[in-house]
């Protein structure tokens, strides 16, 4: 584990550590003027000092007034522009990152590998290339925070949200989670471990190989009966769903939306919600007898059918 | 009220009536009481009660994070400690802290009136403060809650295993009382003002009371509202937040939000007003900008309703209502600001003395600075990333509440304890504690601002070795603050009973509260006074000179 205070893990950190030193260069500046003034104020005029005390001319009041409103509106503007563009700079995680996703439930984070490599309170990422985490909750809200990148995402049930990341100094962080769980909030905690792109392959390949969650999700479709419907030569008629990810798709009620993991999961435990234009609401609600994980890896397959290169 | 004069006029015997504390001496004279300012007393003594319930739980938290290990309290007993902490400080102490207290005393002696406009109601709320306080001590004394101040669902109302209802139904309860204290000091403020007292005569702290008010009438059913659904979902399954039987978890911090960022402001508005009345009069000068500083309160307190998104930027919510909601977190800032920057400008040219009020004033200032301008890291989205659910804002709220509103409570104690009890308490032991208070602030919350910076998650039990350094610091500040804020209680007790007597006006100020005895008479004024002048009428180039806002 890294010994270092607040240990930088990417360029994003550097970045980000940057904007905070303005800022707290500006706001000592501040303080300081105020402290200043205070201090000179007080001592200049006590009570009992010589001092000149006639009234400010009214006029000048004024102008000390707006001036300064004004100054600081504009101040205020232009950090909230640096701020809202360094954010908006790194909004939409680039194409083909690794995807790794992330199952939190009281008190533990689940990983999986892109290859289908399981982890506990333990998340191996490779440097030199992004990296999207893709989690959602068992339970209650949780939040994975990862302070050498300077990021954090809530995690929570029943919906997926993601944080990408683009790690360019392999070493061992800390892996916690940040928004208050419950009874071992605290322990719920763990190592987040960058290696370089060699290192993490040669990892990757020592780890009890299990087949990937997107060949998992193969098995799933095919236990569960999804075929039955699904297939393209069924005599049920049901929506194929061959290169359905990422694409918009047409609804009942004359919506249109865009197939995502929201999508699907919604689609596989609450089939009324979104029906697609042209197909009876017939399909049942999966609830009860797939998990989060197994969602996770339905998901994927889904996305395997889809044409590559096609990211949300 | 020239009618309730003619009704009971002033006994013939003595020129000033009765003061209110001689009223009467019995335990029921003080429970069945309707005057406004017996009332503001026995709120102080709740509120009093409950700051050091809070102070306690935290005391015994701060002394656990010594060690990073957690060799003093369960896991379970930690998270109940700053539960308790947060639900107790944050209703039972903080929101009502100066309204009730000061704006309940000194309104009506402020606007020239002889008491509020619905005196029965401010003694129900009262006791409905009380009944709401009985149900968080018996949630405590159950056992305890584990939620956390913030409720945050679906942890609350499927996963916690405390006493979440009662918890909730206290909260419920209590917001009744704020809502009556606001509509309350609403209609006071507009029905009951002396001939001559325009709204641009008005007192800043009146001006700031109204504002919260106005707030605590608005926001609160929304607390109230958020509550029920906690307990619909938790006692009878109503699936509003279970996201497994298609509710929301988000709703309910959007819900709690429009409800608590605006809470902040309920917390800090009235410590503004306060500031104003104690500057002004230590610096022998009207208040620089006072018509700007209305404009401020005001804009503070509506502006304040919008912002309540900038608690989610890392929720879940869209990233384009994060743009906007930064946005309008950075116009609410400007009020702010300018409000010191005036208070500042106030001192320029004035005749300074240094007397206790004084000085908690000064420590206001320079702590509600920092934690406004940390304020804005938080408001920009790429820093609360990072720092938000750290003790980078746990240092934040806590320069704001306690820094802020906290060091205003005592600025107030101390400038209108002599209108109060009638009596002076110890300058030098007053000064002593507010200097201490303030070095014990910043030893126990600077650390913390460094510590959520390196990543040091809010309510860890056990934490990472890296920060121990930093807790132990924040510890022994925790214990200088602890000690701080008990000197009060010993001077200003000892000068009830051995104090000088104060005299109408020992600050030479100009309120209208200043111009009938110390204590006041029952009915506050023998005459309703004239105001027949602006407020803050202080001449700083004649020595203690001064014109009284109104004379009877």
């Amino acid at each position: 584990m890294s010994e270092d205070f607040a240990p930088k893990a990417s360029s994003y950190a550097d970045q980000w550590d940057w904007l905070f030193f303005v800022l707290v260069t500006v706001s000592a500046i501040v303080v300081a003027a105020v402290l200043v003034a205070i201090v000179v104020f007080s001592i200049r005029y006590r009570k009992g000092a010589a001092a000149f005390r006639k009234d400010l001319p009214g006029a000048f009041s004024n102008r000390l007034e707006y001036g300064w409103t004004t100054a600081t509106a504009l101040g205020f503007l232009a950090m909230f522009w640096w701020a809202a563009a360094t954010q908006l700079h790194h909004a939409v995680p680039p194409e083909g990152a690794v995807e790794i996703h992330v199952l939190a439930k009281q008190w533990m984070w689940k990983i999986q590998q892109p290859n289908g490599v399981q982890e506990i309170n333990e998340l191996h990422a490779p440097t030199g290339q992004p990296v999207e985490l893709i989690m959602t909750s068992e339970d209650v809200i949780h939040s994975m925070f990862l302070p050498a990148l300077r990021l954090k995402q809530d995690v929570l049930p029943g919906r997926y949200t993601y944080l990408w990341f683009n790690g360019d100094k392999p070493g061992v962080y800390h892996l916690l989670c940040a928004e208050y769980c419950g009874t071992a909030h605290s322990r719920m905690t763990g190592r987040f471990i960058l290696m370089s792109p060699v290192d993490y392959s040669r990892w990757s390949a020592r780890q009890p190989q299990a087949d990937n969650a997107a060949k998992q999700g193969e098995g799933l479709f095919n236990s569960l009966g999804c075929t039955g419907c699904h297939a393209q030569n069924s005599s049920v008629h049901a929506p194929d769903l061959h290169n359905v990810y990422g694409r918009p798709v047409q609804l009942a009620d004359g919506r249109s939306v865009v197939a995502d993991e929201a999508y699907l999961r919604d689609s596989i435990l609450l089939p009324g919600k979104d029906v697609v234009a042209g197909f009876d609401p017939i399909m049942p609600s999966f609830r009860g007898q797939v998990n989060e994980e197994q969602i996770m890896q339905l998901i994927a397959y889904l996305k395997s059918l889809a044409a590559p290169g096609r990211n949300k | 009220m020239s009618q309730i004069a003619a009704v009971e006029p002033p006994p013939e015997e003595s020129p000033t009536c009765t003061s209110y504390l001689d009223a009467g001496h019995t335990l029921v004279s003080w429970l069945t009481t309707t005057d406004h300012k017996r009332i503001g007393i026995l709120y102080a003594i709740a509120i009093t009660l409950f700051f050091f319930i809070a102070g306690f739980a935290i005391g015994l938290a701060r002394l656990e994070l010594m060690s990073p290990r957690g060799m003093l309290l369960t896991d379970e007993g930690y998270n109940r400690l700053f539960t308790l902490h947060g639900i107790v400080m944050v209703w039972f102490f903080l929101v009502p802290s100066i309204p009730a207290t000061f704006g309940n005393f000194l309104i009506p002696l402020m606007i020239g009136a002889r008491d509020v406009a619905f005196p029965r109601l401010n003694l129900l709320s009262w006791y409905i403060y009380l009944i709401g306080a009985g149900f968080t001590c018996y949630a405590i004394v159950a056992g305890g809650v584990d939620t956390g101040w913030t409720f945050y669902t679906p942890f609350s109302s499927l996963y916690a295993n405390g006493n979440v209802v009662a918890a909730a139904a206290g909260v419920f309860v209590a917001g009744f009382s704020s809502i009556a204290t606001g509509v309350n000091l609403i209609t006071t403020t507009h029905m009951l003002r002396a001939p001559g007292m325009g709204w641009f005569r008005l007192p800043l702290f009146v001006w700031a009371i109204y504002a919260t008010s106005l707030v605590m009438v608005l926001a609160t059913p929304v607390l109230a509202m958020t509550l029920l659904l906690i307990v619909a979902e938790r006692l009878f399954h109503l699936p509003v937040f279970n996201p497994h039987e298609g509710g929301d978890p988000i709703l309910f911090q959007h819900l709690f939000w429009f409800y608590s960022h605006p809470a902040v402001y309920i917390m800090v508005l009235p410590a503004m007003g306060v500031i104003s009345e104690v500057f002004s009069c230590f610096a022998r000068r009207r208040v620089f900008g006072y018509v700007m500083m209305i404009y401020a309160l005001l804009g503070i307190a509506i502006i304040g309703f919008f912002v309540w998104g900038h608690h989610m930027f890392v929720a879940g919510q869209s990233q384009y209502a994060s743009l906007v909601f930064s946005f309008l977190s950075f116009m609410v800032a400007v009020p702010s600001a300018i409000k010191v920057f005036n208070w500042t400008a106030t001192l320029y040219r004035g005749s300074i003395s240094f007397e206790a009020p004084m000085i908690y004033a000064m420590g206001f200032l320079g702590l509600f600075t920092i934690g406004g301008l940390t304020g804005l890291f938080v408001a920009s989205i790429p820093i609360d990333v990072h720092v938000t659910d750290t003790y980078f804002v746990v240092a934040h709220f806590h320069f704001i509440m306690v820094g802020g509103t906290v060091s205003a409570f005592f600025a107030a104690l101390h400038f209108w304890w002599p209108k109060i009890t009638g009596k002076l308490y110890s300058e030098a032991w007053a000064r002593f504690a507010a200097i201490i208070m303030f070095l014990g602030f910043n030893t126990t919350f600077l650390p913390q601002f460094i510590m959520g910076y390196g990543g040091m998650p809010r309510r860890y039990h056990v934490y990472p070795q890296e920060f121990q350094v930093y807790h132990v610091i924040s510890s022994m500040g925790a214990l200088v603050l602890f000690a701080a804020y008990t000197l009060p209680l010993v001077y200003l007790g000892w000068s009830l009973f051995y104090g000088k007597r104060a005299g109408p006006n020992p600050w030479g100020a100009t309120g209208l509260e200043w111009q009938t005895p110390s204590p006041p008479p029952e009915h506050n004024f023998d005459e309703i006074p004239r105001v027949d002048a602006p407020p803050y009428n202080y001449h700083p180039e004649k020595e203690e000179a001064f014109e009284p806002q109104g004379r009877s």
